[in-house]
């Protein structure tokens, strides 16, 4: 940081804040180009890095004038280059994304072999390189920017706003999309009570899962005396699918922490925690990185926005149990305890942390606050139902053409989201399937699947819940017709089995008979009392659990009884699985009417079960085929069934 | 007690007064609520989720988690509820091993009473148990996880009440499993068999190691001579388990069924106490009138001897040096019984019957073990011996009482109150009375170290010497009491402790006991015993003054030394290792900086930094205006504290500072220079 950029900063206030916005916009604005590469997780699983590197390096060849790291003071931009790094832009199955400003050209799945063409063309020349524009799977159309995209265009990004457009580790550009301006407002100029109220009439409610108001939670916090108060942000998305909190952690940090902020002066805390997995090892070092800057420009510290406030944060690397994203075996495990939840109440508003009153928010709950408070309650109102006001991100995965980031208000359907915004169903084999859809599993293992039959559902949190499922932290996943959606109840419950902290007895031990019961279905060994006790047991674990992981860990196998009953009665009466997905009830055989007796399969089967003359039909003893399809690949003339 | 209001329970209207939660009313208005993980004594911890109730407006909770409200509705057998609690057993059921007939806890298990209780009649699910290594390495407790409910009873008691913690929950989910770090035995942790997680395990996966079979064997052996000594305790608590209510005395009928089973000689545990007295009594006025060594701690509880050991061997030297009341009637025995009884000493077998599971472990200490040989050579639990008397087929209760064998089965009531916490301290002070006022005791009963509080300080004057008396049980409170007693200036003279809560009747070795006033009744026996005794003063009883005056000469005489006293050793884990930074042999003054792993990523390496340039910054090496050249301040870099969730944390001399900063550490450094009166060269 310049030294120039230091004085500034050691009066950090309001004027400081909008000297340093314009000044960066100004600057900002004067470049020709800006190329932003994406370096969310999925983009750099995908190479987005070398990708960066190599863009580099070709504008350096060019002789384009090329700054990496704009300098505030720096105003000799003008017809420069700007390259830059952004968190996750949302289109995860299209990355390395490469988006160039201010033309809006966006390039899908681009290697470092296109960096060269790129800088001249699109960036020298104004030139589109067609081969590396979006196509439309559905109808083959090319998209050249975000804007044109349906994946874009149907959404509603506000939380999401900035992300995947900002550089992630500048606190500067944060601050020029009038970033932290919402809290110095909270810090000087609103009381404790006017914050709470600002978000309690925006209707904010938890997206972490349980949906709870915020505001109310803050106001309960607020009213508690106590010599001092902790803010904990929840990072620990641990839902197989969902990355809504990892992506914006990723891309947007200043904005959680901005939000942090707002929610310490709400309940008048001075500390506050981070706590994100260590599997998001990116996420930890950019809350870091952001959590230092913020320190450093004097925006958290002893004395906030000059307010006389005090505020620090730390980031927490979880360990990766599930577990320790229920609240209190959250806090347990920053206490350096073992992560196992604790009975409520307490509530974490009375007794939190260190057994000091604590607001523990979910990540994007804290990413919308600024929004709230910069805006007002009434502008972020206006998006939702009338019980769920705003917008929720999801992580849409599974058998969806467009997987990735999205942001909708509550109230959009299911059919908005999976056929407009993600493109369609595919089928096993990628292509779009226009009957393929089956059912989506909404929020992860405490949810529940929605069929067709609820494809025009309003989602929000009131209707999900009353359809046995929930709004959860946001995983969305579709099935095609090919799931067995036995399979899928078994794969949420022994996630769920091997996630139990192993604390309540109905949740350690009912999870794990439930998975055994789920295993005689699939295996061919269940009668319809297994499926009796299997529901019993599944109300037992959802009414006696200790905590809400426990009384949610049931849903998805007893939200797909009540939508596929028929499946189940054909595993265990038909001992049949109509989409082939469960071995044990596979019935393989070899059409007479096809086999050559060419013995192509008998030589593959590893446990020698076919036999037959040469030129006459094969035949497979059931008794050792082990269903592992090597005869299936080796006939040539379709003539083993059942695969 | 004030009603606060009223809860209306099954219909049934019932007051809420002080209670701590919604169980404690349900059981009070008289209904049994069914509960594994709740101890009113311990931590609410909410696991088990049979104490669920349906609550109106609240819909089913764990009562034991719900504060009481008035004007709730609750009812506590819907059929929802009834449902859940016995699908609930049944998962248990599924996952136990389930040896009940062999098992030791059979009859006296929560589980197969909780089973028959809610008409548990068949187990639905698959049989889930692993089959787990049972950790029998141990001389005092078997662990067997097998039989484990995952309560959490035992991990709380150990940490909460005992401040040890040698066990937790390991692993996650269906494989958790509760033992020590690493899975390790207990036999190589910091356990100090003080058996309280016996005796809060609700089943059979935490029980005493068993010698009954090896005690048969020396019985039927003709050559051997078997005596036994019991222990108080085990006087008003073996009867439960033979229907008789808890702190009924049934010594006669326990020495007749000692003498039925084959047992030689039968003698008192108690004699060995007045014997103690006398030693233990001699060496603190000793200690008193010479001002040394105070304040004496008691050393008759071996599981507080392994844990001062273990956690504070800097107050190893204030332990008294007597043997404990066991130890010493061991070490009696096999000197003088071969004389009496014509035995030759290899065939005299001790056995002790004791309340205790960590007497397992001390019988086997290396420091009462001679030639291969052990003192007491085997020790039975109140339980197991109990077991052996159900397996002779004697009917206990109709038994003809039968007196103690003389001269080691005589003793004062002095003896016999050891089994209550107070009772060493009172046994003592009986002595010290006399000894110190020159003036006999009438009323011997010294209420004031009677009682239940966990710590209870006494302040009395006799003659002229004024005395300040600590005492505690549970090993939670005695920590506590060390902590005092190391910051200084806490003036007791004497410390009485005892692990268990309610002392050594509450002992791991005792009949696991459900009635929740199981232990103030035992106490309550032990004090009725003392008074159905003629004589109540140690130094009363003839045969300890013919001990003396035919064997030992005096308490703490060169003999009694030798056969009646012993020592310690440090356990502490880690060394006081240091890593010299400066060659500095004799500071005056030592700072030490822990750079153990926790201390160092709460940033003890540059506190230990700053500190070191602070010291050559101000010239603190040296000292002036003494002779020559000598050394004043030093800092080292050191290991482990064992205080690891306070860090860093560093000593200055022996004053230790937690949380430690630079700024602390700089004013405590100077502290401690102005209180020694040195200069620094520059001054």
């Amino acid at each position: 940081m310049s030294e120039n950029l230091k004085t500034i900063m050691k009066t950090m206030n309001k004027a400081t804040l909008e000297k340093i916005r314009d000044e960066y916009k100004s600057a900002s604005g004067a470049v020709s180009k800006r190329i932003i590469v994406c370096a969310g997780t999925g983009c750099i699983a995908n190479g987005s890095l070398a990708v960066y590197d190599a863009l580099k390096e070709a504008v350096e060849k060019s002789g384009a004038s090329l700054f990496v790291e704009l300098e505030l003071d720096q105003h000799d931009c003008k017809d420069k280059v700007h390259l830059s790094n952004s968190g996750c832009q949302g289109f995860c199955a299209q990355g390395p994304l490469v988006n160039i400003l201010p033309d809006e050209t966006m390039y899908v799945k681009v290697k470092p072999e296109d960096a060269l063409e790129i800088i001249q063309k699109t960036v020298l020349n104004n030139e589109v390189i067609d081969r590396l524009l979006y196509v439309n799977p559905a109808n083959g159309e090319q998209s050249r920017g975000q804007l044109d995209i349906p994946f874009y265009k149907l959404q509603n990004r506000l939380v999401l706003g900035e992300c995947g457009h900002v550089d992630p580790e500048n606190i500067r550009e944060y601050i020029s999309h009038n970033g932290y301006f919402a809290a110095e407002k909270s810090y000087n100029t609103m009381t404790d009570e006017q914050v709470c109220d600002t978000i309690l009439e925006s209707g904010l409610r938890g997206r972490g899962g349980g949906g709870f108001p915020t505001g109310r939670k803050w106001h309960l916090t607020r009213v508690v005396e106590a010599d001092k108060k902790y803010v904990i942000c929840n990072g620990d998305e641990g839902d197989p699918g969902a990355f809504m909190d990892r992506s914006l952690m990723e891309g947007n940090p200043h904005r959680v922490i901005e939000g942090m902020m707002i929610a310490a002066r709400a309940i008048n805390a001075d500390e506050g925690y981070v706590y994100v997995r260590l599997e998001y090892p990116l996420a930890v070092k950019r809350m870091r990185k952001a959590i230092e800057d913020a320190l450093e420009a004097g925006i958290l510290g002893d004395n906030v926005f000059g307010s006389g406030r005090t505020m620090h944060i730390h980031v927490m690397e979880g360990a990766g149990a599930f577990v320790c994203g229920e609240e209190t075996a959250l806090m347990a495990s920053i206490e350096g305890k073992r992560g196992m939840p604790m009975p409520k109440p307490p509530f974490p508003a009375e007794c939190g942390l260190f057994e000091k009153p604590t607001v523990i928010n979910n990540v994007e709950t804290l990413a919308a606050v600024p929004l709230i408070v910069r805006n007002g309650a009434a502008w972020f109102n206006q998006y939702g139902t009338a019980t769920s006001k705003g917008t929720k991100t999801f992580a849409l995965t599974g058998h969806v053409a467009n997987t990735g980031l999205i942001e909708v208000p509550f109230g959009t359907t299911l059919r908005e989201i999976v056929f407009n915004i993600g493109g369609g169903v595919m089928d096993n084999d990628g292509k779009i399937s226009s009957k393929g859809f089956k059912a989506v599993q909404i929020g992860g293992p405490s949810g529940g699947c929605l069929t067709v039959e609820d494809m025009d559902l309003p989602l929000d949190y009131d209707n999900l819940i009353a359809k046995g499922a929930m709004v959860g932290s946001g995983g969305l996943v579709v099935m095609n017709q090919e799931s067995c959606m036995i399979q899928i109840a078994r794969f949420f419950m022994n996630f769920t089995q091997n996630e139990s902290c192993g604390k309540c007895l109905p949740c350690r031990e009912g999870t794990k008979q439930m998975l055994a019961l789920l295993d005689d279905i699939i295996e061919g060994n269940a009668t319809m009392k297994t499926m009796d006790l299997l529901e019993e047991v599944g109300h037992v674990v959802k009414k006696a659990s200790l905590c809400g992981l426990g009384k949610t860990a049931p849903s998805p196998v007893l939200s797909t009884i009540a939508k596929f009953r028929e499946e189940y009665v054909e595993h265990i009466e038909r001992k049949h699985c109509s989409t082939n997905n469960c071995k044990a009830l596979m019935d393989i055989t070899i059409d007479a009417e096809k086999c050559i007796g060419c013995t192509a399969c008998a030589r593959k089967c590893p446990v020698n079960a076919i036999s037959g003359e040469k030129k006459k039909p094969h035949s497979i003893d059931p008794a050792l085929c082990i269903k592992c399809g090597e005869c299936h690949k080796a006939c040539k003339f379709n003539a083993v069934m059942g695969f | 007690m004030e009603t606060k209001g009223y809860i209306t329970i099954d219909g049934t209207d019932v007051p809420v007064e002080n209670e701590n939660n919604l169980l404690e009313v349900i059981r009070k208005a008289g209904i049994e609520m069914p509960t594994f993980c709740y101890h009113s004594h311990l931590s609410v911890y909410g696991a088990c989720r049979l104490c669920i109730a349906d609550i109106d407006g609240m819909g089913i909770q764990a009562t034991c988690s719900i504060k009481p409200k008035p004007g709730m509705k609750v009812q506590t057998n819907t059929a929802e509820v009834r449902k859940i609690r016995k699908v609930n057993l049944e998962l248990l059921l599924a996952n136990h091993k389930i040896d009940c007939p062999s098992c030791s806890r059979s009859n006296n298990c929560k589980l197969q009473d909780l089973a028959r209780r809610l008409n548990v009649n068949e187990i639905r699910f698959k049989k889930t148990e692993m089959d787990m290594p049972v950790d029998r390495e141990s001389h005092s407790i078997i662990r067997d996880p097998n039989k484990c409910v995952l309560c959490g009873d035992c991990v709380r008691a150990c940490k909460e009440m005992q401040s040890v913690g040698a066990i937790d929950f390991i692993n996650r989910g269906a494989r958790t499993i509760v033992g020590p770090a690493f899975d390790k035995s207990l036999n190589d942790v910091e356990c100090v068999f003080c058996g309280q997680c016996v005796s809060a395990c609700p089943v059979g996966a935490l029980v005493p190691k068993s010698e009954v079979e090896a005690v048969w064997d020396v019985i039927h052996d003709e050559k051997k001579v078997v005596v036994a000594q019991i222990a108080p305790a085990v006087r008003v608590a073996l009867g439960e388990g033979f229907g008789m209510e808890a702190g009924a005395i049934s010594t006669g009928q326990i020495v007749a069924a000692l003498k039925h089973i084959g047992f030689n000689q039968v003698y008192d545990t108690s004699f060995a106490a007045d014997l103690t007295v006398m030693e233990e009594a001699t060496e603190f006025i000793s200690r008193k009138l010479k001002g040394e060594k105070l304040p004496q701690f008691t050393s008759c509880c071996p599981g507080w001897v392994k844990f001062a050991e273990q956690y504070y061997p800097q107050l190893l030297p204030n332990l008294s040096s007597c043997k404990s009341p066991q130890q010493m009637f061991g070490s009696v025995a096999k000197e003088i019984l071969p004389g009496i009884l014509g035995v030759k000493p290899e065939n005299l077998i001790v056995v002790s019957i004791m309340p205790c599971v960590a007497k397992k472990y001390e019988a086997r200490r290396e420091e009462f073990v001679h030639e291969g040989i052990q003192d007491v050579d085997y020790v039975l639990s109140t339980d197991e011996l109990g077991r052996m008397i159900h397996e002779t087929g004697i009917n206990f209760r109709t038994i003809k009482p039968e007196s103690f064998d003389l001269p080691l089965g005589f003793k004062t009531g002095a003896g016999v109150i050891f089994g209550n916490t107070g009772g060493v301290s009172e046994a003592v002070l009986r002595f010290a009375y006399e000894k110190l006022t020159g003036e006999t005791l009438i009323d011997t009963d010294i209420r004031q170290v009677r009682g239940e509080d966990g710590i209870r300080t006494v302040e009395m004057t006799l003659g002229k010497t004024k005395l300040k008396l600590g005492v505690a049980h549970t090993l939670g409170k005695a920590r506590q009491i060390c902590d005092e007693v190391l910051a200084g200036d806490s003036g007791y003279d004497l410390i009485e402790v005892m692990a268990c809560p309610g002392g050594c009747i509450a002992g791991g070795g005792q009949p696991v006991s459900f009635d929740p006033d199981f232990r103030q009744k035992r106490t309550q026996g032990l004090y009725n015993a003392d008074k159905q005794l003629e004589l109540h003063k140690s130094q009363d009883n003839p045969y300890i003054k013919e001990l003396y005056k035919s064997f030992l000469g005096e308490p703490a005489s060169e003999k009694a030394h030798h056969l009646l006293h012993t020592h310690y050793k440090s356990r502490k884990r880690i060394n006081d290792q240091v890593i010299n930074i400066r060659n500095t042999e004799h500071p005056k003054i030592e700072v030490y900086v822990c750079v153990g792993t926790n201390c160092y990523v709460r940033g003890a390496h540059k506190l230990l930094n700053q500190l070191a340039d602070y010291v050559s910054e101000n010239k603190l090496e040296d000292i002036v205006g003494f002779e020559g050249h000598e050394e004043m301040v030093d800092v080292k870099a050191t290991f482990c504290f064992e205080r690891c969730q306070k860090g860093p944390v560093m000593r200055v001399n022996d004053k230790i500072l937690e949380h430690a900063t630079f700024e602390k550490a700089k004013q405590l450094l100077d502290q401690e220079i102005r209180r020694m009166g040195l200069q620094s060269q520059n001054e």
